[in-house]
């Protein structure tokens, strides 16, 4: 289990938790992001935060702070294809 | 609200980036109509649709969003506006919903909130060229069944395909009041929305509607408790107690929304869309080339300069012709009213004169919407925002908050109004705060005027670009401390989220760039424009009257050897040096003199505070009349150049010295000098006490700031 924050650039992870009495959380939610969701870090902002993170065909912006409480499971079953880019 | 009382209302509804203002633009034909719903300053856009056979029906474009339940202003007006809350606005008769034909599960979310309302619905599955390029194949058909029989229309705004068929499956929508299926909730959810409908009717007095009731129980946030008048008291222990009911059901509250509505989804989905072999599209790949770590900055960077070298350069030649046009004008009505000094006067300099300063600076406003229309629709404007985050983050500002900033060079009213998608209100506030401090359009004459007439002159064009560079980015030197004090200091602002989507790039189209900067640009005219005329002609008549023959007589008999031309521009000047506003600024200029500023430059910084640009026309008058030219920039610089101190202990050395110069400009590029500006600051900040605050924090720093420059500058030169 690793926070998001950690994630290198390209590496996948399975969502596994995350704090839904948080409003950046729920932004998250209503975008799709839900537990058991596979995510994939893309890249950080040139001066390392943000963080883009592209899951169910998007691809979202969030802070470095803000992906500290978002708790990936990185061993978990991932595709090793890329998800289809939007 | 210019909604007319009979006929249909449509609300065209969807998340951002799914060409639902092209599509808007598309259906309505551009017979549009911009208003503002009451109380906010979202702006209320709609039009008249034509469905065929007769049928019109009005199309109301609200802001694109994620999910009803709403976190900024933006999205309050689109659960109000379908809920029919909105004071003197009508429930809409059905609702388009637009949806990205690529992303079918994250678009159908807000479907599915929308389904609660239980309005007839039409299902517009846009872009769907794109999503067959990428190789989706989507059975329409089999969709429409699932969610329960609603018209779904696959189209391409862009191209302009299916629109017609928008228009029948309306017709057909609003006869047999087609619903969108909804979710099933899970009992226990389904039996504590009970307990909050019935709960909030009873201390409400009125029905509750279902979907009012998930707001209540699913919304961290009171605003539609407030709505309803549900207090707080009252509210607070049913909410808890059928939260517990949700709890004990497996969900966390916070997240059961989401939860039961996209599972809803998956299932609904399934076997909807076909994924075949298709190209991935080419976001990524410039992406890539874009948000690189060396090269994203680099070419953000580039982009940005080129973005305003274009616009100065650009704007040079319609600015040309319109300055020739002024003077032909000018030339054309004077003669004529050559008997009625005064009405030649009024006409010549004032209104012609004026009005024609203001014109001027059109093409460049006009350029600059141009180019944020281009930037904002290609999908770079959000990749600005990711790259800038990090600079704006610390002073408590967001990446969200660079849009409103950089429209700000254009113009501050439109980028106030712009800091609404923002969502925090202190970050807002915080945002609309500084937005005046960027160096807008109509700061631009002021440094034109300056540099073209002192220092591309004497130090070279080199110079003069490096100036006006500078001088666009003295406003953002004082804006972001500014910023930082105020947020963390002042309103203690808690770190924001930021959420943003990065959206497929594409092609922005050319009558949706082109309408919206016409919309701006009109709206800023008649805003703006309707003040400058009216100072226009108050500094006219200032400067003007009193107009007593005694001083003509005085400077005849005072200078009997002069030729007439000379004589005349003499006795010009010494009405101005009479007229109220002389007498005025001259009594008002010993508080510029720390700056370097003359009489004459003072009723000019006097004149302007209603509107800064009126400075340029101001000059003209107090030097140009003043001195017998004609008010065309060539004269009024040369009338600059020459002019030296008359007396006291800088008398006889040029008044525009580089000291005043530099002075001049930045107390043009901090001072608070826009009537528009504050009241729109009033309005978008619920009141004058910002308003004032943010016009006596910058009059004062701009007055402080150029004290400073004036004085260094004078002793170092």
């Amino acid at each position: 289990m690793t926070p998001l924050s950690q994630l290198l650039p390209g590496q996948f992870g399975k969502l596994a938790s995350l704090n839904p009495e948080r409003g950046v959380d729920q932004r998250l939610m209503a975008l799709g992001l839900l537990p058991g969701m596979v995510l994939k870090l893309i890249r950080k902002a040139p001066l390392g935060d943000p963080l883009a993170i592209e899951f169910a065909g998007q691809v979202v912006s969030l802070r470095l702070a803000e992906a500290e409480n978002l708790i990936v499971d990185v061993s978990a079953d991932c595709p090793i294809q890329r998800p289809r880019q939007p | 609200m210019s909604a007319p009382d009979t006929g249909l209302l449509v609300a065209l509804v969807g998340n951002p980036n799914t060409g639902k203002s092209t599509l808007f633009n598309a259906l309505t034909g551009l017979r549009q109509r911009v208003g503002n719903y009451p109380g906010v300053t979202v702006a209320r856009k709609s039009g008249t649709c034509d469905l065929g056979e007769g049928q019109k029906v009005e199309l109301v474009d609200l802001p694109g969003l994620y999910s009803l339940s709403a976190a900024s202003p933006d999205e309050q007006v689109v659960t109000d506006a379908l809920a029919g809350n909105i004071a003197g606005d009508r429930r809409p008769d059905a609702v388009l919903l637009v949806v990205d034909a690529t992303n079918l599960l994250r678009n159908l979310f807000l479907a599915s909130q929308v389904a609660e309302l239980g309005l007839p619905v039409v299902l517009v599955l846009n872009q769907a060229d794109v999503a067959k390029e990428q190789g989706l194949r989507i059975d329409t058909d089999l969709l429409s069944r699932r969610l329960g029989g609603v018209p779904v229309v696959l189209t391409s705004a862009w191209k302009g395909e299916g629109v017609a068929e928008i228009r029948r499956a309306l017709a057909r929508a609003l006869a047999e009041k087609t619903q969108l299926a909804r979710v099933a909730w899970p009992a226990e959810i389904a039996r504590a929305l009970g307990d909050v409908a019935a709960a909030a009717s009873a201390g409400t007095d009125r029905a509750v509607s279902a979907a009012d009731a998930q707001r209540l129980l699913f919304d961290a946030t009171p605003s539609t408790a407030e709505r309803l008048g549900w207090s707080a008291a009252a509210r607070d222990k049913v909410l808890r107690s059928a939260r517990d009911r949700v709890r004990n059901a497996g969900y966390n509250p916070m997240a059961a929304e989401p939860l039961v509505h996209y599972a809803h989804l998956r299932a609904l989905l399934d076997g909807v869309v076909a994924e075949g072999l298709g190209k991935a599209g080419r976001t990524a790949a410039v992406d890539r080339l874009l948000l690189h770590r060396v090269l994203g900055p680099v070419l953000f960077v580039g982009i940005m300069l080129g973005f305003f070298a274009s616009v100065f350069w650009l704007a040079k030649f319609p600015m040309g012709w319109i300055q020739s046009g002024v003077d032909a004008l000018k030339l054309f009505v004077a003669p004529p009213l050559e008997p009625y000094p005064m009405l030649q006067s009024l006409l010549a300099d004032g209104i012609v004169g004026g009005v024609g300063a203001f014109l001027t600076f059109l093409p460049q406003i006009l350029i600059l919407f141009l180019f944020l229309g281009v930037l904002e629709d290609s999908g770079y404007m959000a990749r600005a925002a990711f790259i800038m985050d990090r600079l704006f983050s610390w002073c408590g500002l967001n990446g969200k908050s660079f849009v409103p900033m950089l429209s700000g060079f254009a113009c501050a009213i439109p980028s106030l109004l712009s800091t609404r998608t923002i969502e925090d209100p202190k970050a807002r506030l915080a945002t609309a705060f500084v937005v005046p401090f960027m160096s807008c359009s109509a700061r631009f004459p002021v440094y034109a005027l300056m540099c073209g007439a002192f220092i591309g002159p004497l130090y070279g064009a080199g110079w003069e670009s490096v100036v006006m560079v500078a001088m666009h980015c003295v406003g953002l030197l004082f804006a972001v401390p500014t910023a930082f004090v105020l947020t963390r200091l002042v309103l203690k602002v808690k770190p924001q989220p930021f959420v943003l989507e990065l959206p497929r790039y594409q092609l922005p189209k050319p009558r949706d760039v082109l309408w919206r900067m016409w919309q701006n640009a009109a709206e800023f005219v008649s805003k703006a424009g309707t003040v400058i005329f009216a100072i226009t002609i108050v500094v006219w008549a200032l400067s003007y009257f009193p107009r007593d023959a005694a001083v003509a007589e005085r400077v005849r008999a005072a200078s009997p050897t002069l030729s007439a031309d000379a004589l005349r521009a003499r006795i010009q000047a010494a009405y101005v040096e009479q007229s109220y506003m002389g007498r005025f600024g001259k009594a008002v200029q010993p508080a510029f003199d720390p700056l370097g500023f003359d009489w004459k430059i003072t009723v000019g910084v006097l004149a302007s505070f209603p509107a800064r640009e009126v400075i340029v026309s101001t000059l003209g008058v107090t030097y140009s009349v003043g001195e017998g030219a004609e008010a065309d920039s060539q004269a009024l610089r040369k009338a600059m150049q020459d002019a030296r101190w008359p007396e006291g202990p800088r008398a006889g050395s040029p008044i525009f010295s580089l000291a005043a110069v530099l002075a001049l400009m930045v107390f043009f590029a901090l001072c608070s000098q826009c009537g528009p500006t504050v009241a729109t600051l009033a309005q978008e900040t619920g009141g004058w006490r910002w308003a004032a605050l943010s016009f006596g924090y910058m009059t004062l720093l701009a007055w402080a700031v150029a004290a400073l420059v004036y004085q260094v500058v004078s002793r170092l030169a």
